[in-house]
């Protein structure tokens, strides 16, 4: 028994080692910098590889050199380094690398406030790539979210063979949190699955039942292709318009036809409530304050934290709303993912509560918003 | 041993161009150190050089202009005992010049062909950092008004261990690509060439030419002496397996009795140096240590030893939400900075409150009971305030006891400091 006190950040290191994470290259960067640090620490005694990247440029393409050569790879950094990500996430994306890409967000825009906490790469996340195909992107809530997430972040990236986003939050990333990481219930741990033996293996070839393609090292006994640019099955440029729409709708659909399977989330659902608060992240906390407040008080409102946003969870959100007419959402910025709800309820009362100065989103704040729209 | 050419997808480039020879020649090498497919990456840049991985039956990884030096490190250090190859053109170096720097100065074993003829040819002849500032290209006059690099003495500068130049047209090519591959190290070759789709329609520039403006160039000592050390991938294996394993955050059991088994916020209003952070973190773990939950939310500024340092610690018998505290139980004000930064919290206090007053920090008008140990009397240095207001606490009984924090200071600290936090313990006065 007992637990120990570790903040975001450090928690995220320990499920990136859980998760069999063996290469991380980062950028100093607040307030991401301690995943660096705790990194450091953990990787390179067990046989790891950390690297300190030039830039943050480097530091992803170090993540996705390595993750080809077959280690299960992540970085980490904040709005500024987002940024500069933003060629090697497309490419990631188009040429199916598993990465795991750690945001913890900061007050932007750009350098912003390196010590205060935002949500304010949440559309910038989804969008910030070249092409505008889907991505996932997990929302941590607390130290034992930053440590399971990572965990679930790996899996999906290794299984799906696509970046995972990790949106975290300072405030959640380098605030310190009692955590028990034992009994944490420990998913499964994926690996890449490779071809069947007996046939030659041609890089992108996607197996029947499946909309990824196998994988094989580059440095393994088989030779290995790997290119940004659009290709086909072989891992050559193409340029036939049938080939390339089908492998864009396959990286689309590959995410969104299963993103059922990884709608990750807390419900707390009251039959007498006309109203549902929905929010993620950091703010999900002060939204959980007042569910049970109004509970307390004999005017329960029912509650959705997403932890999955991306692809938008859009079934399990309009299954939770079913019975309610009024959808408030709350969110450390000036309205982002209240756009897809708005999108995907058009039914339904939106109303929206937003901050972007830095501090948290209390839950006074969220009470009022209840009582006033 | 059999060529590793690609014989589906021949050469594609202009009649003329020194990219064809290398690319010939570099197969060449390749049967003369008898390596096979499996063996090697070619890792290519974008642009012509980065149509290389094509024409090779080897791993191949084409990425993004002037990064294929970033996917190479990555791979390397995955796949130590892969021969690594890059090619990248001259623009490259300069859209990746912090890479190629980065590169030159770690050491890592990959080998850079720069496949330098002098100008963008993809996109239509435009300046590089390798273009004449005499020269005719496809950025007007712009190229007049910078002057080129050469990429040897640039990496020679920034610790590349093995440096070269040579013409693209030269017989013993396949010598100089095998010597750079075969070198322990990071190995750079430039190889100079031409490009009559672009560069030699408007500027005069052929094998001879190259010939006698690579014998004007200033010699370079190759391997560079004053650069010569270990390859950077074995050393840092080397390194990384001195490191002592590091093992998971040591665990807090609960083992007191609390004073009271009720939520307490305690806000700690201090500056950058002094421990402030460090006390909130030992006031949490003296909050295990009597089975609460608890959260440490902490602002500061990006200034390291200047500026308020504010931390906010909640300890409670049930999970927490909201990590932010609006009505404190107890304050401690040990710097005017902190305090100034949270003014807005005092207004609102009641007389439940408890504020340890640090000397000299004035408190904004408010009903809580202010204490002022004295610190300044009692000798103790303002880094220590914080530490100092929490054994007050555990003095007078409110938050924590001084059993909680005992244990929660053999927790956190060894040896000197741990003494020395001991003895503060037992000298702070709640006076």
């Amino acid at each position: 028994m007992g637990v120990c006190l570790v903040e975001g950040n450090e928690a995220m290191a320990w499920g990136a080692v859980v998760s069999g994470c063996r290469f991380f290259a980062g950028y100093p960067i607040t307030p991401a910098t301690t995943i660096f640090n705790t990194m450091l620490k953990l990787l390179p005694p067990i046989g790891g590889i950390c690297l300190q990247g030039e830039d943050e440029i480097a530091s992803i393409g170090y993540c996705l050199g390595a993750s080809m050569g077959g280690l299960k790879a992540m970085t980490a950094t904040s709005g500024p380094g987002i940024s500069l990500y933003s060629e090697h996430i497309s490419f990631a994306i188009g040429s199916e690398i598993p990465v795991v890409i750690v945001d913890v967000q900061r007050l932007g825009p750009s350098t912003g406030s390196a010590t205060r906490g935002a949500d304010g790469d949440i559309q910038f996340l989804r969008w910030g790539n070249s092409g505008g195909l889907p991505v996932i992107v997990l929302a941590p809530v607390d130290v034992a979210d930053c440590f399971l997430m990572t965990i679930k972040a790996f899996n999906l990236a290794e299984e799906f063979r696509c970046p995972v986003f990790i949106a975290s939050n300072k405030e959640i990333a380098m605030t310190r949190e009692n955590i028990d990481m034992d009994a944490v219930d420990i998913p499964q741990i994926i690996e890449r699955t490779p071809p069947p033996a007996g046939k030659p293996f041609i890089p992108f070839e996607v197996p029947l039942e499946s909309k990824v393609p196998y994988f094989l090292p580059i440095g393994g006994d088989v030779i290995v292709r790997q290119t940004s640019s659009t290709h086909g099955a072989d891992g050559y440029i193409t340029t036939d318009s049938d080939e390339i729409t089908r492998v864009q709708e396959r990286l689309k659909t590959k995410l969104t036809s299963k993103v059922k399977r990884f709608s990750f989330h807390e419900t707390y659902l009251e039959k007498d409530s006309d109203t549902l608060l929905l929010a993620y992240g950091i703010t999900a906390r002060a939204a959980r304050d007042v569910y049970h407040e109004c509970k307390n008080s004999g005017n329960p409102i029912s509650l959705l934290i997403l932890k999955t946003l991306w692809p938008v969870p859009e079934e399990l959100i309009k299954e939770k709303t079913e019975h309610v007419q009024r959808v408030v959402v709350v969110e450390m910025n000036l309205g982002q993912y209240v756009r897809e709800i708005e999108r995907i309820l058009p039914d339904k009362i939106i109303d929206f509560l937003g901050q972007m100065d830095g501090r948290l989103i209390s839950p006074n704040q969220i009470a009022k918003a209840l009582a006033h729209g | 041993m059999d060529s590793l050419l690609n014989k589906s997808r021949p050469p594609v480039f202009c009649p003329g161009c020194s990219h064809d020879r290398i690319t010939q020649t570099l197969d060449r090498a390749f049967l003369n150190m008898g390596l096979r497919g499996e063996e090697i990456a070619i890792v290519t840049d974008i642009g012509c050089s980065g149509l290389f991985d094509t024409f090779f039956n080897t791993h191949a990884f084409h990425g993004l202009h002037g990064r294929a030096l970033t996917y190479a490190t990555g791979l390397k250090m995955a796949q130590p005992n892969l021969h690594v190859i890059v090619t990248m053109g001259d623009g490259g170096l300069g859209i990746g010049g912090a890479h190629v720097l980065s590169a030159c100065r770690r050491n890592l074993d990959l080998t850079l062909l720069v496949l330098n003829n002098f100008n963008f040819g993809m996109t239509g002849g435009q300046f590089s950092a390798t273009t004449p500032s005499t020269a005719q290209v496809g950025s007007g006059f712009l190229n007049r008004l910078e002057l080129p690099f050469d990429i040897c003495r640039v990496a020679a500068s920034a610790g590349a261990a093995y440096v070269r130049r040579c013409s693209g047209f030269a017989k013993n090519l396949p010598e100089e690509i095998e010597n750079a591959v075969r070198f322990d190290g990071f190995s750079l070759l430039d190889i100079w060439g031409i490009c009559p789709g672009r560069y030699t329609k408007r500027n005069k520039l052929t094998p001879q030419i190259i010939e006698e403006s690579l014998a004007k160039m200033p010699p370079i000592k190759n391997p560079v002496p004053e650069n010569q050390r270990e390859e950077y991938g074995r050393r840092y294996r080397d390194l990384a397996a001195a490191q002592k394993q590091v093992s998971p955050p040591k665990k807090m059991t609960a083992q007191f009795d609390p004073i009271e088994r009720k939520r307490m916020d305690v806000v700690i209003m201090g500056n950058a140096g002094q421990r402030i952070i460090t006390a909130g973190e030992i006031l949490c773990l003296a909050g295990l240590t009597a089975g609460f939950q608890t959260t440490q939310k902490n602002e500061y500024n990006i200034t390291v030893l200047r500026g308020h340092s504010i931390t906010e610690v909640i300890l409670s018998p049930q999970a927490i939400g909201y990590t932010g505290i609006e009505r404190p139980d107890v304050i401690l004000a040990l710097s005017q900075e902190g305090v100034d930064r949270r003014k807005r919290l005092f207004a609102s206090l009641d007389n439940s409150v408890l504020i340890l007053r640090a000397p000299g920090v004035a408190i904004p008008s408010c009903k809580a009971e202010i204490l002022q140990p004295n610190f300044k009397s009692q000798k103790i240095k303002s880094t220590d305030w914080a530490l100092a207001a929490l054994i007050v606490l555990a003095k007078m009984n409110r938050v924590i006891h001084l059993e909680m924090l005992k244990t929660a200071l053999k927790y956190k600290f060894r040896n000197k400091i741990l003494t020395s936090s001991l003895d503060l313990l037992e000298r702070v006065r709640t006076d």
